[in-house]
């Protein structure tokens, strides 16, 4: 039972990870209907940016936030420069840009940084806290703590300001927010620079799991796939439920059946996917599609 | 008096159709016109070249003199032009009380950058902008209701959300796309009254497409006829219903 308990844990630390990229994605699909698939890239560059920063001697808790704010511009730099000249375009036609756009960043920064793993350091002790018997790391707590506080940040964000408002707005009906004065074409790069920050944090906080390289985050978007589709692909408290969700069975499929282990793990995202694409393509929250014929 | 609205000699083409044909009239400021005609006959078309959805192939659109198609679309709001639409555009996610205060957004005055950081400043803002809602939720009777989702609400109730989200800004012009469509009679009657204190306390020009003639005929000073794209009559009501043109369009020849 303790065992039990300790995979449940670190599957909501893993999960809040995948949640904080699922959220990535359901931000941007809010604003755009479409899916990013640079997403995970995007987050694996800003790792990076973290690491070139801590490597020249930052301490961590300084080149967390100033990698957030980097990874934020970027995000608007990104849909200024690649996704702005191309807004009306058809989405097919985005999602291949997104492809290209996540292509275009791995061999970035393979070209810079090299193919090579590099550990990442954790500000978290490897020590366990003994909590009524069962023994839980620093390291899983401290990541549940991170991911908490970020998507705690983003909710306050979207649910309790004038721009958290507009961007909804924006996102919703473009052409009766236009009318209302919002500027919708920026409230979409500020949605792209936020989906970039909070996908950063994802990238930051797997990082010391799973060694850094340009590849580090292709399994993490698949997950985050997964998590987004379970929670409703519209919404952002279905992406953060959908990540702890598909965290925690994961880790349990992990541990306990049989074959699964570690390599087939990502299966076992997959088929949530599937399964959920099947039984209810809405996911949990997400509203059924109505159109009017 | 200067027409606070003129529409001076406006054609929209798309590709062959003709939805408008040198269409011309004004709107004094303090007046309530209403723009009626058969279905088809270019009314929203009208009103989506006012409010830049459309541009016009030729002709102009001027508020205070000015043309609006030098103003860009998130601009036309400071101009002192807000409208609602035929089907209701609300954000459907939201409160009753945020879908009022994103109408409020232009008045706001610290930028996107201060709103993100809760700023003195910027909260002060935010919350002046929670009081004006309020008041325009009073002045439309949903005050009670701030707080509920806007997609739970009946649709005659989600009109009068969207009249206090175009009234929160404050408009000189207000632009209505059918305020009497799709709602029962008694809330027609309940829609007049409101508009008709739009008009008289609040002192908002408006410009109305409607269908419902009692409700048209009931509460504008002047009403322009559109019939495939031209306008085929104006005057006051009583003139309008004797125009032997506006009773053809309507009941077809005798």
């Amino acid at each position: 039972m303790q065992e039990f308990f300790q995979q449940v844990v670190s599957g909501i630390a893993i999960g809040g990870i995948f949640a904080s990229l699922a959220l990535a994605l359901v931000l941007i699909y809010n604003a755009m209907g479409l899916v990013n698939f640079a997403q995970g890239e995007m987050a694996m560059f800003a790792t990076f940016v973290a690491y070139a920063l801590i490597n020249r001697g930052m301490s961590y808790w300084i080149a967390f936030p100033i990698t957030l704010v980097l990874a934020f511009g970027g995000g608007i730099l990104i849909q200024r420069l690649v996704i702005k000249p191309v807004e009306r375009a058809p989405v097919l036609t985005l999602v291949i840009i997104t492809l290209g756009l996540a292509t275009l960043v791995n061999g970035f920064a393979g070209f810079i940084f090299g193919y090579v793993p590099r550990s990442f350091p954790s500000p978290f002790s490897a020590d366990s806290a003994d909590l009524f018997g069962v023994f839980i790391s620093y390291r899983d707590m401290g990541v549940i703590a991170v991911s908490g506080l970020v998507l705690l940040g983003v909710y306050l964000l979207l649910q309790r300001t004038t721009v958290g408002l507009t961007m909804r707005a924006a996102a919703h009906h473009p052409e009766a927010s236009r009318l209302l004065g919002v500027q919708v074409s920026w409230m979409l790069a500020l949605g792209w620079g936020l989906a970039s920050a909070v996908g950063a944090v994802s990238g930051i906080m797997v990082a010391p799991i799973l060694l850094l390289e340009p590849n580090m985050m292709q399994s993490i978007i698949i997950y985050a796939f997964a998590a987004a589709v379970l929670g409703g692909i519209e919404s952002p408290l279905g992406a953060v439920i959908g990540g702890l969700i598909v965290g925690v069975t994961v880790n349990l499929a992990g541990a306990y059946l049989p074959g699964v282990g570690g390599d087939l793990q990502l299966a076992v995202g997959l088929a949530i996917i599937i399964a959920v694409l099947i039984a209810r393509p809405n996911g949990l929250f997400g509203r059924a599609a109505i159109r009017r014929v | 008096m200067a027409a606070l609205l003129e529409v001076r000699d406006l054609s929209v083409r798309f590709g062959g159709v003709v939805a408008l044909d040198r269409v011309s009239f004004g709107v004094d400021a303090g007046q309530v016109v209403g723009l009626i005609g058969p279905n088809g006959a270019g009314k929203t078309t009208l009103f989506n070249v006012i409010t830049r959805v459309y541009r016009p192939s030729t002709g102009t659109v001027l508020i205070d003199g000015r043309s609006v198609l030098s103003i860009r679309a998130h601009h036309v709001i400071r101009n002192g032009l807000a409208r609602t639409f035929q089907n209701v555009a609300l954000f459907r996610s939201m409160t009753v009380l945020d879908n009022v205060i994103v109408g409020d957004h232009t008045r706001t005055k610290s930028g996107w950058l201060q709103a993100s950081v809760p700023l003195p400043g910027a909260l002060a803002a935010e919350s002046e902008s929670r009081k004006r809602a309020l008041e325009m939720l009073d002045f439309v009777g949903l005050v009670a209701r701030a707080d509920h989702p806007v997609a739970a609400l009946p649709f005659g109730l989600q009109k009068r959300v969207e009249l206090a989200r175009a009234l929160v800004s404050r408009p000189r012009l207000l632009l209505l796309d059918e305020p009497a469509g799709g709602i029962s009679h008694e809330e027609v009657d309940a829609m007049a009254r409101l508009l008709r204190r739009v008009h008289t306390d609040l002192g908002v020009t408006m410009l109305l497409v409607e269908h419902h003639m009692a409700f048209v005929m009931g509460i504008s000073d002047h009403v322009v006829v559109l019939d495939f794209g031209r306008k085929i009559g104006e005057g006051t009501p009583a003139e309008v219903q004797r125009n032997p043109a506006v009773i053809e369009a309507y009941l077809g020849a005798a």
